[in-house]
């Protein structure tokens, strides 16, 4: 940890002379975002007014993540910097004082009702907000004002940016509350890696449950797999779904073990690359809407 | 009692995998880490433990999470810094300890770099923590015969071996067999780390190599009991180890090395061969 310290506290020095050097008034508002669902939300927003640089990009591990030189470069160049908060990056606080950044921060997930939950007899807030498209809504319209704030002249297009996204998120929930009611309830339940989904559960009526906890960090014992293992059995739960950001392999092994099919994979942390399935926050509900639908309804 | 030791191995196909594989890393591991510690080079599994990293982190890129690969590549990076290691002690002045630390930590540099170069997916450091709950057949395949390979290769060589630990120049003096004894053996060690590596990570790996290894000097005097009280030792923390994982909710592979530990520290304080108890206590001369 001390390395770790010392090292961003060395590069963080080498981005502060970098950044005197050079202010440019025209050039578009840089942004920083913490991972790849937020940058693609500020860039939904921001349109062609801003730059947006993403520290933990696609297909990336948000719980877990080590700054390099160049993410502490841009982000003492940033105005804005666009955080997920309730616990998600751990690593920021250290990066942000290190870096020298005198912009703003903006939590995004700030006005969110914070789900909580009992694991290993402690109390921990889920991170995980955005996997609630309603919760979506809220992000986006901190962001907008975050925006607003930080540049007013581009308010107009802030504004109309952020209306047009906001119907399509509208537009998405309906989809996947549609698509959920299709759902026969015995088939509601779902296994998958970590416990990344449980604002997307209790917004659309499923249930997730998982071997890892609401971090990846943490490593998962005999004894919750062995009673994942025995719900699954008990109560035939139909089909396990892995996840783009964690190891698969002992979700193929529950997996063998009772039988359930392995249904897809589910995008829940991060963004897959431009060209994939699930490139942008919409196109991750689309992608994990229609993955579920089809492991679930057959 | 006796079902609250075995149902949870009758119950789950996992928790019978991962006795497997720990039994059969119990077989082939502890043997080597006898001679390791012997021969003074206890340390030695933990340098390789970290060299064998940047072949596993480029088996990883280059095939993703494919056991083959990465043990592939684990098991070249190892054999690599155990051929340069060994060729600077024959042809410079340096120590043979000296060159190997020298190795290991480019090694080690290197891998943690291609991990954080190309490691944008899953975190390898993650998966080189090791999963015992995850083993699949390709890699309980893989340790089984790892472990089936060391102890024939030990046999052959055993008794170079043995000599190499404790008259190493008388060896050289009256064999040719010195240094491609001391070769093969420095292969076994390469090859357990990287079969353990797929269940435990490649640091605690190294634990149930030397761990029972060192637990075992405590009880016995001659190699071939110290090798079988080793052998013992890890079969046994590997049960209950699995057990605790399963009661305690425990993670699983520093479970079952921790479980190794406290043999470790119970037998140097009781251990018959030369124990702290048996130190401290006055004792009667033995007459002639």
């Amino acid at each position: 940890m001390n390395r770790r310290q010392l090292f961003v506290a060395a590069t963080a020095f080498a981005a502060m002379l970098g950044s005197a050097a050079g202010a440019q008034a025209a050039a578009p508002m840089k942004v920083s975002a913490s991972f790849s669902i937020l940058g693609d939300m500020v860039k939904e927003v921001g349109g062609d007014r801003v730059e947006v640089f993403t520290f933990v990009g696609p297909n990336g591990d948000a719980h877990v993540y080590e700054p390099t030189p160049a993410d502490a470069k841009e982000l003492s160049e940033s105005k804005i910097l666009v955080i997920n908060g309730l616990g998600l990056e751990g690593w920021m606080t250290r990066l942000e004082t290190s870096s020298g950044f005198k912009g703003t921060v903006v939590t995004a997930s700030k006005g969110v009702a914070p789900r909580k939950m009992v694991e290993d007899e402690k109390t921990v807030t889920d991170p995980h907000a955005w996997q609630s498209l309603a919760n979506g809504r809220i992000y986006v319209a901190n962001i907008r004002d975050a925006l607003i704030a930080a540049d007013p002249d581009g308010k107009a297009t802030y504004e109309a940016n952020a209306n047009k996204f906001l119907d399509g998120i509208a537009a998405m929930d309906t989809k996947v509350k549609e698509a959920v009611a299709k759902l026969p309830p015995e088939r509601r339940r779902i296994i998958t890696t970590h416990d990344a989904f449980g604002y997307f559960g209790a917004a659309y009526g499923l249930e997730f449950i998982a071997p890892e906890g609401v971090s990846t960090e943490s490593e998962a014992s005999a004894k919750d797999v062995a009673k994942i293992i025995r719900q699954i059995k008990k109560e035939k739960i139909p089909a396990v779904f892995l996840e783009n950001v964690t190891n698969s392999r002992l979700l193929d092994q529950i997996a063998k073990e009772t039988g359930a099919k392995i249904g897809g994979t589910l995008y829940s942390d991060a963004l897959s690359p431009p060209d994939g399935p699930a490139g942008t926050y919409l196109g991750m509900f689309r992608n994990n809407i229609e993955t579920l639908s089809v492991a679930l309804s057959s | 009692m006796i079902h609250a030791l075995i149902d949870p191995f009758v119950e789950f196909a996992f928790m019978r995998r991962a006795l497997v594989g720990c039994f059969a890393l119990s077989l082939g591991a502890p043997p080597v880490g006898v001679f390791l510690m012997l021969r003074r080079l206890s340390l030695m599994g933990d340098a390789m433990g970290h060299a064998i990293l940047p072949g596993a982190a480029i088996g990883f890129l280059v095939a993703g999470l494919s056991v083959p690969a990465m043990s592939l590549g684990g098991f070249i990076a190892g054999i690599a810094v155990v051929l340069l290691a060994g060729f600077v002690t024959r042809s410079t002045v340096l120590r043979e300890d000296a060159s190997l630390a020298a190795f290991y930590l480019v090694s080690l540099a290197l891998g943690v770099l291609i991990v954080s170069v190309k490691g944008s997916s899953i975190d390898l450091l993650h998966v080189l923590f090791g999963a015992v709950l995850a083993l699949d057949d390709s890699a309980l395949i893989l340790i089984a015969a790892i472990a089936t390979l060391t102890l024939a290769t030990l046999a052959v060589i055993y008794r170079p071996l043995v000599l190499e630990c404790f008259d190493p120049s008388f060896l050289r003096s009256v064999s040719p067999m010195s240094s491609p004894t001391h070769f093969l053996f420095l292969v076994l060690v390469v090859l357990n780390l990287v079969g353990g590596f797929q269940a435990l990570g490649t640091l605690m790996v190294v634990g149930i190599m030397l761990l029972p290894a060192i637990t075992a000097r405590f009880w016995a005097q001659d190699i071939s009991n110290m090798i079988v009280v080793a052998v013992a030792s890890a079969f046994a923390a590997s049960f209950i180890g699995l057990l605790l994982s399963y009661y305690a909710n425990l993670p699983t592979g520093p479970a079952i090395i921790l479980t190794i530990g406290a043999f470790y520290l119970v037998s140097m304080l009781i251990g018959m061969q030369g124990g702290l108890l048996w130190r401290l206590l006055p004792r009667k001369h033995l007459e002639a």
